[in-house]
């Protein structure tokens, strides 16, 4: 990524009239794929955390992870940035294709895919550092800024993003564990764009949150997916069914169903998906 | 990396871009790959300087295990021993040994008639020798009149010598072995009369001025001495203060202030209750100086803080739902904690005593406060005998200028470390036996 | 040995009153368990408490003061000449009486004086002993029958033993309160005898320290000078070598161990690395002198450097040594306590390994790192062996690492080795050092523990 390119907007401008015309449900079909997982296993140890998951993520959509609490959803979210690569005993298989390429590849270097692919974790998880740094963290060391105007602006430019901005620019000096839960949260999603990812990944991100600062941090999400592809994991369906315009539902590790949000909560195909949504396990 | 349609300008600028991250990236992970060759390198200093250490004082101190002796012909000569005939045990006992040893060495070494002669002669061989044949006249009074052959213990210079760590080609002046001595000794190692045995004295006595006559023994019963006291005192105090804090006290300032007394006593300098023991049991209770039982209350008092922690982690450590269960079936508190949560909790406390002791056997300042540094011949016989434990035997050791005493010291060294190494070993299996997952 | 055999009849006083105590509570109910408050043993734990525990109290208070009360005795007795005579000469009067009382040879022939103090000193122990035998039996019985008259099967035995046994645990956790007040009361009031000689300003100010005080007042330098600024200057630059050696090799190899290190790795590494704390001091003293400072003083010899046999280079490098696996272990738990969520964050940015340790886990882990370099701090200031047996005893006010220094401790061990009188400057000045060491290592732990705590709240 560039600097220019990092301040723009980067959706095609026919794209997005496309965005604005067609109904969401038209729209995810319509869209390029941006993340391709096809046949994705994970192991921990001798565990079989995931079996066969095979999706696709549209780009500049919200794409939700539904499921009760172990199925797998946040661990396939992890994969998507080679998260797991940090614990020793997990392994996985499958291909992982971002932009048409894996992302497992020996060629790949995960420190740059996880520039290009950011996240934002279940507790808001602050660096024990000021506001300013907090931001600055990212772009400096991927060189992204030169000299403190440059940084400067590249903070305000990712605290406005993330709407931040008018409550913390008089303490940006302040450490970012000063601020509330839902502030924090907004200051890790600001940190996470920091660096201009293409694709942000939200393992749960509101699950530490009171209601009000939930609705902020929804409203930010949808305010997002015009700039980065958003895959989040949820427990919550109505959350789920707010942000988001494709849903995919695991279950024991298998993805068991997955499709347009509308379509998964209306018209759920599998027995499972329905028993889950009306609510008769979870 | 952008789906945005290039043209050849922004084709060439992106393609800068890349070189320059491409850098970025590779500047980067040979900083990362630096980092960690710095966290390794600290590691493998620290374990080099181990190396070092241990290595340096078992190649001195391994030689301290053999010991030089010679093989002297002893004229028992009857003039000297009995001049009377008598017989007399009494008599025999306080003869004159030195004479007849005399009389054999200027036998035994050519040119020992003069008085410089003499003493290199004397120099040659340990100065218990008259006693050891006075006892070998006791046991036997039919030897006297007699020449017999005795292996005896050589000096500690001819020691030296013989194990190769005095240098025979330096000049006369700069050698603790004459001339005349190194003649001597070649002629005799020609005739076989030089061997090296096990230095069993090195085990069976205590301290001397002679290196070739000192001992460990004296040190070692002092240690065990002070060490029961030690245990006697600080394990049952420390356990029930542990099970007092753990289990009964309320959490109120008192408590707090106990727990803070004792985290903060665990980190006071030992030499500080060295002067504690002089202040209050030297001088205020009169207690003897140099004795074990003093020494014993002094690591006591050091101790109690490591097994009052371990203890309380390891009550920590047994989980509520036995306390429960226990006091569920109508036991009182008390019974409880001495039914129930104590056995279980025993092998953490165990583990934590003998760590607490094997700190107090390596301890050497607080003791020296107490005067438990005195220069001591005999083997301690009780609590309040005049007695000095092993590491303060290395201390002075240390401080003897004699070469043999540098083996010797390392030799204790060797042995202070076995037993430090035997008593770990036995904590961490002990924790590994009793290991409990609840 | 004679209050042992003493001590020895109570006990099997009180397991016969154990016994007894039992008997008569299953008596009073004809055999049966049931009938009884508490279990029989409970009865008996109550009589044999009664039996030993006043018994042994007043023998342990008498023991402890007899000493005292039998030497005023004696000095009272003593005639009128040596009444008048200073404490010091009191001192040595009365041990030349008691080494002849116990048949030790004595310093100087025994005026007759002494000879009839000595038998008179003997006959006061005798007394002395034979009335602490009566009474403490004479207790022990009182306390036997007292105990065994009230047990009926509804006396309550088992609370009222419990309560002893609670107040005993209380009196044991106190006991790490009493050492403290006994630390401080020792190195106070003696410092204060101290500091009625010498000034404080001095003894904290001065630059010239030579204690060695002559016994005649007409020797040279019999004055004496304590004034300590180059033995805290010595024991600080001692110290800051100690921890430059200890401080980077102790937080790498605790950074490598908590995030780098394989498990197989750490589990054979880190207990290798903790034999460094145990082994004792004297023997880093020993490899001090036998290795380290020679291997210094050749190195500057064949580089045309003077450094002297006991610098303050060899004892530092080897303390430093020593406190490494503080510094490594006590950072390693805090590392290993700055939570998993702070390192994912900062690799999801896409930090590599070394750039989330340095800008993420050691700002985090600062607190504790300070706190743990603290507490080893305090513990090179106060180590003792290294540098009595490798750094000098010359009070050079230096801060070349070459040249001999010589430490607080160093001092304290030279001043209270040996032949001492326990009256003089130099004997208290020994003190006088004990507290400063005791108060500045005291403040570094407390200042290191708070900080730990603290640092440990935040992340639980």
């Amino acid at each position: 990524m560039t600097d220019a390119a990092m301040s723009e907007d980067n959706t095609p401008k026919e794209l997005e009239a496309a965005l604005e015309k067609a109904p969401e449900t038209e729209a995810v079909k319509a869209l390029p794929i941006k993340v391709r997982a096809t046949d994705v296993n994970v192991f921990y140890g001798d565990n079989h955390a995931l079996k066969d998951v095979t999706i696709d993520i549209p780009e500049h959509r919200v794409t939700a992870f539904i499921g009760p609490s172990g199925c797998g959803k946040s661990t396939f979210l992890r994969c998507i940035n080679r998260m797991n690569d940090t614990i020793d005993i997990c392994r996985i298989e499958g291909k992982i294709e971002i932009d048409d390429r894996d992302i497992y590849d020996r060629s790949i270097d995960v420190v740059q895919l996880r520039a290009k692919v950011g996240m934002v974790f279940q507790k808001p998880n602050p660096f024990p550092k000021s506001i300013y740094d907090n931001i600055a963290y990212g772009p400096r060391i991927h060189g992204m800024v030169a000299g403190k105007t440059d940084t400067d602006e590249m903070v305000e430019a990712s605290l406005k993003r993330a709407g931040l901005w008018a409550e913390v620019k008089d303490r940006l000096a302040q450490p970012g564990t000063s601020l509330s839960g839902g502030q924090q949260q907004r200051l890790c999603i600001a940190r996470a764009i920091a660096v201009s990812p293409q694709v942000i990944l939200m393992d749960e991100p509101c699950s530490a949150l009171d209601p009000i600062a939930t609705a902020r941090i929804e409203e930010l999400i949808d305010e997002l997916r015009r700039n980065f592809t958003i895959v989040i994991v949820t427990h919550s369906m109505q959350q789920a069914a707010r942000v988001s315009q494709k849903t995919a539902f695991f279950h024991l590790g298998v993805l068991v169903e997955q499709g347009n949000t509308e379509q998964i909560f209306t018209n759920p195909v599998d027995k499972r998906t329905q028993d889950y949504i009306t609510g008769r396990f979870g | 990396m952008t789906d945005i349609p290039a043209n050849d300008a922004t084709n060439d600028a992106e393609a800068r871009t890349r070189t320059r991250e491409a850098a970025l990236i590779r500047k980067r992970y040979r900083a990362e790959r630096r980092f960690r060759m710095y966290g390794l390198a600290a590691i493998l200093a620290a374990l080099g300087m181990l190396t070092v250490l241990l290595v340096s004082i078992v190649s001195a101190g391994l030689p301290a295990f053999t010991t030089t002796q010679i093989a002297l012909d002893l004229n028992f000569d009857a003039g000297d021993i009995d001049p009377g005939g008598s017989r007399d045990p009494a008599k025999l006992a306080s003869a004159n040994y030195r004479g007849a040893l005399l009389k054999s060495l200027r036998a035994e070494f050519p040119g020992s008639e003069t008085r410089q002669g003499r003493r290199d002669a004397l120099n040659m061989i340990s100065n218990n020798v008259p006693f050891v044949m006075r006892d070998m006249v006791l046991a036997d009074p039919f030897i006297i009149g007699t020449t017999q052959r005795v292996w005896v213990k050589s000096s500690a210079d001819i020691d030296q010598l013989a194990k190769g760590s005095i240098d025979r080609t330096l000049p006369e002046s700069d050698r603790r072995v004459d001339n005349r001595q190194l003649a001597w000794f070649e002629k005799l190692e020609r005739e076989e009369r030089i061997r090296t045995v096990f230095n069993s004295t090195f085990f069976t006595t205590a301290d001397s001025r002679e290196p070739e006559q000192a001992g460990i023994l004296g040190a070692v019963i002092g240690s065990a001495l002070t060490l029961i006291i030690t245990l006697l005192l600080s394990f049952p105090v420390g356990v029930m203060a542990a099970v007092y804090l753990e289990e009964f006290a309320p959490k109120n300032r008192w408590t707090d202030l106990i727990e803070v007394n004792i985290n903060n006593l665990a980190a006071v300098p030992s030499i500080v209750f060295g002067l504690l023991g002089l202040a209050v049991f030297l001088n205020f209770f009169g207690l003897p100086r140099s004795a074990p039982v003093v020494g014993g209350m002094v690591l006591a008092l050091m101790t109690l803080p490591t097994i009052i922690i371990a203890s309380r982690a390891a009550l920590k450590a047994v989980p509520p739902s036995i306390r429960e269960a226990a006091l569920g079936m109508g036991a009182s508190r008390l019974q409880t904690v001495t039914h129930h949560v104590l056995p279980l909790a025993m092998p953490g406390i165990l583990t934590g005593t003998i760590i607490g002791m094997a700190q107090a056997l390596g301890e050497t300042a607080p003791l020296l406060m107490i005067g438990m540094v005195a220069f001591i011949v005999d083997v301690p016989g009780g609590f309040t005998d005049p007695a000095t434990v092993l590491p303060v035997q290395i201390f002075l050791w240390a401080d003897a200028p004699e070469r043999a005493f540098v083996e010797r010291t390392s030799a204790a060294i060797m042995v202070l470390l076995t037993f430090l190494i035997m008593m770990n070993l036995f904590a961490v299996l002990l924790r590994k036996k009793f290991e409990r997952r609840w | 040995m004679n209050s042992l055999i003493l001590v020895a009849v109570l006990l099997l006083l009180s397991a016969i009153g154990y016994q007894f105590g039992r008997k008569r509570a299953l008596a009073g109910t004809g055999g049966e368990i049931r009938g009884l408050h508490s279990l029989p043993g409970y009865y008996g734990a109550y009589v044999a408490l009664w039996c030993a525990l006043p018994a042994l109290l007043v023998i342990a208070i008498w023991l402890s003061a007899q000493g005292g009360i039998v030497d005023s005795l004696l000095i009272a007795g003593l005639p009128a000449s040596a009444q008048t005579l200073s404490t010091g000469e009191l001192s040595l009067l009365l041990s030349d009486i008691r080494n002849l009382a116990s048949g030790d040879i004595t310093s100087r022939t025994p005026s007759p004086m002494v000879l009839a103090a000595a038998e008179r000193y003997n006959d006061l122990r005798s007394t002395g002993f034979a009335a602490m035998v009566v009474v403490g039996l004479a207790l022990g019985m009182a306390g036997f029958f007292f105990g065994w008259r009230a047990i009926n099967p509804e006396f309550r035995a088992r609370p009222r033993v419990e309560r002893i046994v609670h107040w005993a645990l209380i009196v044991a956790s106190a006991i790490a309160i009493l050492t403290t007040i006994g630390i401080v009361m020792s190195l106070l009031f003696e410092s204060i005898r101290f500091f009625s000689r010498v000034s404080p300003v001095e003894f904290l100010f001065g630059l010239n320290w030579s204690p060695q005080t002559a016994l005649r007042a007409e020797q040279v330098g019999s004055t004496g000078a304590f004034g300590a600024v180059p033995i805290f200057a010595g024991t600080f630059l001692i110290t800051i070598i100690a921890m430059l050696v200890a401080v980077p090799v102790g937080l790498f190899s605790a950074i490598y161990m908590a995030e780098y290190a394989s498990p197989r790795f750490r589990a054979i590494i880190k207990p290798i690395l903790e034999i460094l704390a145990g082994i004792p001091t004297v023997v880093y003293g020993f490899f001090a002198a036998l290795t380290i400072a020679p291997f210094f003083r050749g190195f500057g010899e064949s580089i045309g450097l003077d450094v002297a046999s006991e610098s303050a280079l060899a004892a530092g490098v080897v303390m430093g040594i020593m406190i490494i696996p503080f510094v490594s272990s006590l950072s390693d738990d805090v590392i290993n306590a700055v939570p998993q969520s702070l390192r994912d964050g900062s690799f999801a940015m896409g930090a590599t390994h070394s750039e989330t340790i340095r800008q993420v886990i050691i700002p985090a882990a600062l607190p504790g790192i300070v706190g743990s370099v603290l507490l080893a701090t305090s513990r090179a200031i106060g180590e003792t062996m290294i540098v009595v047996m490798a750094a000098g005893l010359a009070s050079n006010l230096t801060a070349n690492p070459l040249e001999a220094v010589t430490t607080v401790t160093v001092q304290i061990v030279t001043l209270l080795v040996g032949d001492q009188e326990f009256d003089s400057s130099k004997t208290l000045a020994a003190f006088a050092l004990g507290l400063v060491l005791f108060v500045i290592t005291l403040c570094l732990n407390v200042i290191a523990l708070s900080v730990v705590r603290k640092y440990r709240e935040k992340y639980d």
